[in-house]
């Protein structure tokens, strides 16, 4: 008698053996709604640069929004499984994972964990259904690695604050009903949530991208904006505050990422096996196997990785250099996967018709928001030396 | 108001479907299980029917260990509570005995609290049959309206009207309950069971019943008294080339001769 169970070329290692069936099941109730909801059309809102809106109340039911916060409506899921979500969006679109990323462990997480009660009672529960978006303003123009440096400030007045400066490549920007923004005060960086409706804040949204075509990226612009005086995050104090939230983002991308080399692995794999050159399946060929084994070597280690970190996430035990090493190598390797899948389909691999070069290209973006792979590298390597190479 | 779903767990039609070649019945062990598509639009109904008013609904389940997962995924969309009935002796049952053991076991739960409506998927995505919908009513003595597109309980509670689309006409059908009624996958959209209703799930109850707790005896069940078996069975050919009309003015002709060859003009 043998336990061993048949060999799965897409789970090669059995990894969905060490998830729980709770787990199991949010990441099947994750891909089947994807697949009826989502794939179909996903080339269509990448080629028409279409973020599709009317998902996010479904996302809502499904639990999707702010799951892995507890009450206000939230779900209040394990890390892991808030992670296998991450994946299951990502291997769709990025755009879906980034929104749902930025929905719920930027914009609602920072409510959540600095806001008033009386900024939780209002905006969480509506951002949790999906009938709120939600968005995050720490980058600036001139700001996007170094946010210490950034130039919008937030004075006092007699009837609260007063907004000034640019945010850029705010995602969700143009849609959200609500910014939570990052501004220098007297005392330091404080967060602000602002209303769409305030006066003196406007949006606009970037076009021409080549990356997270599906997205919604924008501008914000703050210009004498008057907030009221509860409008600042009380318990957000100095800078670590957004960073906290970045890190819980962050653990989100090392997922995900490889939801989106998922996807291009599957597609090469069963491109290989079908597509004929010299009277046999290009799969047949030593130089297209070493290609997909790479493929699957770096998936299958990525996913180890990221459910060990998950697992670290949920015993309390994550240290935010570990989820460094993670956003690292994993987005990293995905974009290795997808650019390698991409040879592997040949010139179909550029068409909208195969997922291999979107994903490639959203991963470009992936790479590089929340801490490029340089910054994760030098947070890396200061962990390792003791000795900081950017401050 | 109590509401039962009876569902089964059938081999996942994305899998590899195969019998288990010792006794030519289906193979539910070696292939993996679901709860079958159809049965999801009869949950639905149940419970856009409980959400209209007070109800409890329960999932009702004959067949292997493994079917406690329909169970399973039936509580996950919103289901109150479970009952499996599983036994050894049930292996290889036909449509009347599978009718039988799920009467004996509704009116086992009629006994504890009234049922007073049993909703069953249109068919099964294995058997395909039909037909247990319509034996339960007549093993129970209960109305049955099959083939529901619609359903629309009254005020009262007391009478059911369904709407049922056929080929020639759309009936308007109404019963009495208790019945016993069959959904059809044009009823409803069935939901994705939410990340709450899956963490929820862990804690309903479930029951576990055999044979010898519904009063039903092993001979009454099971391959060996089966009204109809499976003689052989064979791999389907794999799908063959595809015929390519090339439109040479007559291309319209050729269409319709093989639309009316396959008889589907």
């Amino acid at each position: 008698m043998t336990s061993r169970r048949p060999l799965d070329p897409l789970d090669l290692l059995d990894i969905s053996a060490l998830l729980t069936d709770e787990e199991r099941a949010i990441q099947q109730a994750v891909r089947q709604f994807l697949r009826d909801k989502a794939e179909p059309h996903l080339a269509r809102w990448f080629e028409e640069a279409a973020f599709p809106s009317a998902l996010v109340p479904a996302f809502g039911d499904l639990g999707l929004l702010g799951m892995h916060l507890t009450g206000y409506g939230c779900a209040g899921t394990n890390a892991v499984s808030y992670g296998l979500a991450c994946l299951e969006l990502e291997a769709a679109d990025s755009a879906l994972r980034s929104f749902v990323s930025v929905q719920g462990s930027l914009a609602m997480y920072a409510l959540w964990r600095y806001g008033s009660p009386e900024q939780k009672e209002r905006w969480l529960p509506a951002m949790a259904a999906g009938s709120a978006v939600g968005c995050f303003g720490l980058t600036e123009p001139d700001h996007g690695s170094d946010p210490a440096g950034m130039r919008t400030t937030a004075r006092r007045n007699a009837s609260g604050w007063v907004l000034n400066g640019t945010k850029l490549w705010i995602t969700n920007g143009g849609i959200a009903d609500v910014a939570v923004v990052w501004a220098r005060t007297d005392d330091g960086i404080s967060g602000f949530c602002v209303p769409r409706d305030t006066p003196g804040f406007t949006t606009r949204d970037l076009h021409g991208k080549l990356s997270l075509r599906a997205s919604v990226t924008s501008e914000l612009i703050f210009s004498d904006c008057q907030l009221p005086l509860d409008a600042q995050l009380p318990e957000a104090k100095g800078l670590r505050a957004p960073l906290s939230c970045l890190n819980e983002a962050r653990f989100g991308i090392v997922w995900g990422a490889l939801g989106a080399a998922r996807t291009c692995f599957e597609s090469a794999l069963r491109y290989a096996r079908e597509r004929p050159q010299f009277g046999k399946p290009i799969g047949a060929f030593q130089l297209t196997q070493e290609k997909l084994v790479e493929m699957a070597l770096e998936l299958n280690k990525g996913l180890l990785l990221a459910l060990h970190l998950g697992r670290l996430k949920d015993n309390d035990a994550l240290r935010p250099e570990q989820v460094s090493f993670g956003k690292l190598n994993n987005v990293r390797a995905a974009l290795a996967i997808a650019r390698s899948a991409r040879t592997i389909l040949g010139a179909n691999g550029i068409s909208l018709e195969y997922p291999v070069l979107r994903h490639a290209n959203n991963l470009e973006s992936v790479l590089t928001y929340e801490g490029t792979s340089e910054i994760h590298t030098l947070v890396l390597g200061e962990a390792l030396t003791g000795l900081s190479a950017y401050r | 108001m109590n509401i039962v779903v009876c569902v089964k767990y059938v081999p996942d039609a994305t899998a590899d479907r195969t019998f288990d070649p010792a006794d030519r019945t289906v193979d539910r062990v070696n292939v993996p299980g679901v709860l079958s598509e159809l049965d999801e639009h009869a949950i639905e109904a149940a419970l856009q029917l409980a959400e209209s008013g007070d109800a409890e609904v329960t999932a009702l389940t004959v067949g292997p260990a493994g079917a406690s997962d329909a169970i399973k995924k039936a509580l996950q969309m919103g289901v109150d509570k479970g009952v499996h009935v599983t036994d050894d002796a049930i292996h290889g049952s036909d449509a009347p005995a599978t009718s039988l053991v799920l009467a004996k076991a509704l009116t086992k739960l009629d006994e504890t609290s009234p049922v007073d409506l049993v909703l069953c998927g249109m068919a099964s995505t294995d058997g395909g049959m039909s037909v247990v919908p319509a034996m339960l009513a007549e093993r129970l003595g209960r109305p049955q309206v099959t083939f529901a597109g619609s359903l629309e309980l009254s005020d009262d509670r007391g009478t059911l009207t369904i709407r049922r689309d056929g080929e020639a006409a759309t009936e308007t059908v109404e019963a009495t309950l208790p019945a016993v009624v069959s959904v059809t996958d044009q009823a409803n959209e069935p939901r994705y069971p939410s990340f709450k209703g899956i963490m929820a799930a862990k804690k309903k109850p479930v029951e576990t019943w055999s044979l010898a707790d519904l009063g039903v005896a092993a001979s009454e069940v099971g391959l060996a008294v089966a009204w109809s078996t499976v003689e052989s069975y064979a791999q389907r050919p794999p799908r063959q080339k595809g015929t390519v009309v090339t439109d040479d003015g007559d291309g319209g002709r050729q269409l319709v001769a093989f639309l009316a060859e396959q008889k589907f003009v």
